[in-house]
């Protein structure tokens, strides 16, 4: 049974949002605590600024756990944890969490490797200066990297189109779920081309939004 | 800290004290730094020369506790630094000026947002900061820059905003960390004038440290040559440069003064009948009399200045001459007797010339 288009624009729109609002959403919430991490993890590394082996091999080892884990797979392996930090497992909400944490550790390695392109030299000429290391952090360290930053935030952005597409399918709504029920369970090619291309546009549009930022800031 | 007034007055600006830095990366110990003791004093432009690898760096960054000595202590104008905390450390940074071979200029700011970075740390109000922006952008020639980022400037205009940025809260001591090495000779030469009018207009002391003799040559009146971590041969820059001691210290100062011509003119010079060459130095204000001339005609000797210089170094001439004498042998060594009373005379051995 064919959906009918005259009253299926309303779904679309709606998932649309729903869609929109979990990949935002994950971005704020895994921007801040990705930026974080990625901040502990470059500063407490050999011969950094705060120094501290233990800080660094911790993250670093909960990183390597987190990241090669398909995300289908941790969606519903952290379904009990979810349930006890949003109280339920089905929905948008349910779904910004388990994307909130694989984002943030995703951000922390983006982070972590566009600030260890940042010339060391700078970091003496600032310690030299007298600058403490929570000044070095943020008026040395993020305006260096701010551009490769941008760049790296809208790559994460884009997977997290992804990710929400994912998460649709087991529960959470979005454009995901309704290419799931209509276009790939009832064989409805029309409902499938509409949201692909309605993706196709999402992804663009970032990437568009994340290079004129960064060009913004890089002057180039 | 009525002790550190007390000494802050009578000259000295640093000094180093039996200071040792061991790097250690798992078994392996290196001493970069191996028992260092010298005192920089106010308004010196103090040289330290090395090859690489020879410790300079780390000696350099022992100065503003970059690195933390494993033994001994550094006193800046009396204070040991290694005992103060770090926001004494940090507030004490300030009063130390820092420039670098790669300039490590903020890319992200602007050459005035460079230079005010320092002015912030130190809490400047914003007006007072524009106004000591332009006023060290002028100092160092590059006012019409302000606005301009990093990437746009040539390498001898990045180290003026450098040394700008550096000066920026007044410091008492530069410290320069082969501030040259990265420029060619002709932007090197403005850079060296610059820190030289650092030096006398603002009566900032500057260490810096340098693998090319020719920059302690042109600006330094002390010079301290390090190999394998630690000082060989320190002093006065004249001195050295006219009577150096240690292998390392010649083979620096002939790597700026040739004082033996090629191995091929001398070997035509002694296959010709050559006679025996003497070398001859002349220091300070002798260069100014005609002492060779005197003392020849005095016993009828004829000589011949085969090679050689005379040259500026401290505002003081110094000659380095290779002569040959013509003449009775008795009247030579008359002549020779003569002329060691007044400047350093010897012969130029074989050994000297590599001739066999």
């Amino acid at each position: 049974m064919k959906v009918d288009w005259s009253n299926f624009w309303p779904q679309i729109v709606e998932a649309t949002g729903q869609t929109i609002t979990m990949v935002v959403m994950t971005l704020i919430f895994g921007s801040i605590i990705g930026i974080t991490l990625g901040l502990l993890l470059f500063v407490t590394r050999e011969n950094n600024i705060l120094e501290n082996k233990f800080v660094f091999q911790v993250l670093n080892i909960i990183i390597n756990i987190i990241r090669p884990i398909p995300f289908i797979i941790f969606i519903v392996a952290i379904s009990q944890l979810t349930r006890l930090v949003v109280g339920t497992t089905i929905g948008t909400a349910a779904a910004i969490f388990p994307m909130t944490i694989v984002a943030s550790f995703t951000i922390a390695r983006v982070v972590e490797n566009n600030l260890v392109s940042i010339d060391p030299g700078v970091i003496e000429a600032a310690q030299a200066m007298g600058a403490s290391p929570l000044r070095i952090i943020f008026t040395v360290l993020i305006p260096e990297a701010l551009g490769p930053l941008i760049l790296g935030l809208t790559f994460v952005s884009v997977g997290l189109i992804d990710f929400s597409a994912v998460a649709g399918t087991v529960g959470g709504g979005g454009l995901g779920h309704i290419a799931m029920t209509y276009g790939y369970q009832r064989f409805d090619g029309t409902v499938m081309l509409v949201t692909v291309v309605i993706l196709i546009v999402m992804v663009q549009l970032a990437q568009w939004i994340g290079n004129t930022l960064s060009k913004l800031v890089m002057r180039r | 800290m009525t002790a550190s007034k007390a000494l802050k007055g009578d000259g000295l600006m640093i000094e180093f004290k039996n200071v040792s830095k061991t790097f250690t990366s798992g078994k392996r110990k290196v001493h970069a730094v191996n028992d260092v003791s010298f005192t920089v004093e106010r308004g010196d432009i103090f040289g330290i020369i090395g090859f690489s690898g020879a410790g300079k760096s780390t000696l350099l960054r022992l100065v503003n506790m970059l690195e933390r000595p494993t033994s001994g202590a550094v006193y800046i104008q009396g204070v040991d630094i290694s005992k103060l905390s770090q926001k004494d450390l940090r507030k004490q940074r300030q009063n130390i000026g820092m420039i670098f071979q790669n300039f490590n200029l903020f890319n992200a700011r602007t050459v005035a947002g460079n230079v005010a970075y320092p002015l912030k740390l130190a809490g400047t109000p914003k007006q007072e900061r524009e106004k000591r922006v332009m006023e060290l952008l002028r100092f160092v020639g590059l006012e019409d820059k302000a606005k301009d980022f990093p990437d746009q400037l040539s390498g001898g205009q990045k180290q003026r905003v450098g040394i700008a940025r550096a000066l920026a809260n007044s410091p008492d001591i530069l410290i320069c960390d082969e501030a040259t090495s990265a420029l060619d000779p002709d932007t090197t030469a403005d850079i060296l004038k610059l820190l030289k009018n650092v030096n006398r207009d603002l009566g900032i002391t500057i260490l810096l440290i340098t693998h090319e003799m020719d920059v302690i040559q042109q600006i330094c009146n002390k010079v301290a040559v390090m190999e394998k971590g630690e000082v060989i041969e320190a002093g006065d820059v004249f001195e050295t440069f006219t009577a150096p001691k240690h292998p390392t210290t010649k083979r620096f100062v002939q790597s700026v003064q040739q004082d033996l011509p090629s191995k091929h003119i001398l070997e035509k010079w002694q296959s010709n009948g050559g006679e025996t060459l003497y070398r001859v130095l002349f220091k300070g204000d002798i260069t100014n009399e005609p002492i060779l001339s005197t003392v020849t005609r005095k016993y009828e000797v004829d000589f011949n200045i085969v090679y050689g210089s005379v040259q500026e170094l401290q505002e003081k001439l110094f000659g380095n001459l290779l002569i040959s004498f013509t003449g009775d042998k008795s009247a030579i060594e008359q002549v020779l007797q003569e002329l060691e009373s007044i400047v350093d005379i010897k012969e130029v051995t074989k050994d000297e010339s590599g001739l066999v």
